[in-house]
């Protein structure tokens, strides 16, 4: 098992290379530059000014040097500094961290406990009422622009009904509270953008552990066990359930990019201060730092997901034997 | 309810071709002491900040949305299949180098990849559609590669090898058409999700520029004035929301009877 994992551990390192290569040679071929950024509002600005700036950038050497300069000082966990604010590209996205994790974990659990069981009951009781209300509900939440969805919300409880807040983490006066007051405040700053950044996965889940389960129902060993005259709840929960949840799993680390994704647009629709928000930004401002350190971050905590999601297989499928 | 899907669609196609006779007024005609009016029977959904026509507007839209989503994914589906179909028919080191790079691209959040790409260069409706397109193969990559695999050691592929057919011609004549299936389903699915991708880009302002008018970009000049002219942001959101579950319906009806597996149902 701890062989399994070092050995995807070490897979994992070709994948954030190409991942960094194909980050790295976009940011850098694209036309218009940070010194462009900085000076290009002033058209006084000389030649050579700019060439200093390139230069004090890095950005003068060929891109495979400055690709070679760039991991190099990644692997010392060095990610740069910021152009914008001459930050630490580090301490910027450790500051945003915590925020996209939380919204983001907390989705991923409101997807797979919503989604479960309504894959479950559907597959269960196919072509019932249930199922069939389950099927619109999947096939809008397929098709509904998220963004849009968003607005709509943000409109109906935050202006018409004003009962959740549309923007932010915190309410403006949060270290007056108590901790109860500062708990309750970032759980209702926290209700909008986590079932908006959950829809979509939840409609995805749901037809998913529905079709999972129905296949596993035709099985025979189902079968056996009907016959054997075990109570209909053993049969789903013990028997069914179990080998339903394998694919299940998969498909939950495999939604981790589209989280992670949807993050840029969720995270700047909401104010939320989170990794997607900071890496939009420094999209717009051509902060490459920062990008790179967030396209970094976001790719490995995709792989990290992805490695967790196999590991978990081990635990409900005793057939898999890692070697 | 394919059929309903298929038929929403022919409409949308029937409204995009012939949009100049249907549309009340030019999309881009301003009325500016008519602005920000509710939906009345002049103008059925509303008019804009510059006193534009909604519906009129919705309705020329209707052309960029569908040719957004139909060029993004047939570049996505050109790709995805040549090189399923390489790595499959060929396997060894090509196999290896085209699966390692697909495995690359599906652990990238894609749409940052998207987002970086069109805000460096300038974004406009092609950039849009090409970039989209070239994000979009990888996972049809995987789908037609495995379907490769088994359908090489079939008989008839055999047999076609064995009358000293180029490998070109059983790729593309002997093995793309038992390929087809589950590529027109990925398509139907992806024209709806790059229809969505457009949107989310248009509402970060970096989709199909104005004044060219597609639903994404209407619903973001909309969403400024949602407090006070909600008609602008509710209609487009639900052009894009039909136009998408028209295309997932008629995608998952087809997957239903193209699927040799569901069909055992």
């Amino acid at each position: 098992m701890l062989e399994y994992i070092v050995r995807r551990l070490l897979f994992m390192i070709p994948l954030l290379l190409g991942i960094t290569i194909i980050t790295f040679v976009v940011v850098h071929l694209s036309p218009g530059g940070p010194a462009d950024m900085l000076t290009g509002l002033s058209p006084k600005v000389s030649a050579e000014a700019k060439a200093r700036l390139h230069s004090l950038y890095g950005l003068d050497k060929p891109l495979h040097v400055q690709y070679w300069l760039w991991l190099s000082r990644l692997v010392r966990f060095d990610f740069g500094r910021s152009f914008k604010d001459g930050r630490l590209v580090i301490i910027k996205i450790l500051e945003r961290l915590p925020a996209t994790l939380l919204l983001n974990v907390l989705s991923l659990l409101l997807i797979f406990f919503i989604a479960l069981p309504i894959g479950i009951i559907s597959a269960v009781r196919q072509d019932s009422f249930f199922d069939k209300g389950m099927t619109v509900f999947v096939f809008l939440g397929f098709s509904v622009p998220a963004f849009w969805l968003a607005l709509l919300l943000m409109v109906l409880f935050g202006v018409v009904l004003g009962w959740l807040p549309i923007s932010g983490m915190h309410s403006v006066n949060f270290p007056y509270f108590s901790f109860w007051g500062k708990l309750w405040d970032i759980i209702k700053h926290l209700i909008l953008p986590v079932f908006v950044s959950a829809f979509g996965g939840l409609a995805y889940l749901s037809r998913y552990s529905r079709t999972s389960m129905l296949e596993v129902l035709r099985q025979d060993y189902i079968r056996t066990a009907r016959a054997k005259g075990l109570s209909e709840k053993k049969v789903i929960y013990r028997h069914a359930l179990r080998n339903a949840l394998i694919p299940i799993v998969t498909l939950l680390g495999l939604s981790l990019p589209a989280l992670i994704g949807g993050g840029f647009i969720f995270e700047t629709i909401f104010a939320w201060p989170g990794m997607g928000r900071l890496g939009y930004q420094a999209i717009m401002a051509r902060d490459y730092p920062v990008i790179m350190g967030v396209g970094v971050i976001a790719a490995l905590l995709t792989l990290l997901g992805n490695l967790i999601a196999d590991i978990t297989y081990a635990f409900i499928d005793p057939r898999i034997r890692y070697r | 309810m394919a059929m309903l899907g298929a038929l929403i669609i022919f409409s949308l196609a029937l409204v995009a071709v012939i949009a100049p006779l249907i549309a009340p007024f030019s999309p881009n005609h301003q009325d500016i002491l008519h602005r920000l009016e509710p939906p009345s029977t002049k103008h059925p959904l509303g008019t804009d900040d510059l006193g534009r026509d909604l519906l009129s507007r919705v309705i020329y839209g209707t052309r960029i949305s569908l040719l957004v989503g139909f060029v993004a994914i047939g570049i996505a589906i050109i790709i995805g299949s040549i090189l399923g179909l390489l790595s499959g028919y060929f396997g060894g080191w090509l196999d290896t180098v085209i699966m390692r790079f697909v495995d690359i691209m599906l652990c990238f959040p894609t749409f940052f990849l998207i987002l970086m790409v069109i805000a460096f260069l300038e974004p406009n409706i092609w950039t849009v559609m090409v970039v989209i397109g070239l994000t979009g193969w990888p996972g049809l990559t995987r789908l037609v590669r495995g379907e490769c695999l088994s359908i090489r050691e079939r008989g008839f592929v055999q047999a076609a090898k064995v009358l000293g057919l180029s490998n070109t011609r059983v790729m593309f004549v002997h093995l793309l058409p038992n390929v087809m299936a589950p590529i027109l389903v990925t398509a139907t699915l992806g024209i709806g999700g790059a229809i969505l991708t457009e949107s989310a880009l248009s509402f970060l302002g970096l989709g199909v520029q104005p004044p060219t008018p597609s639903w994404g970009n209407i619903l973001t000049a909309g969403k400024d004035y949602i407090t006070v002219a909600w008609w602008l942001s509710l209609y487009p959101g639900l052009a894009i929301l039909i136009t998408v579950l028209a295309y997932n319906l008629l995608g998952e009806g087809l997957r239903d009877v193209l699927d040799p597996r569901m069909m055992l149902e």
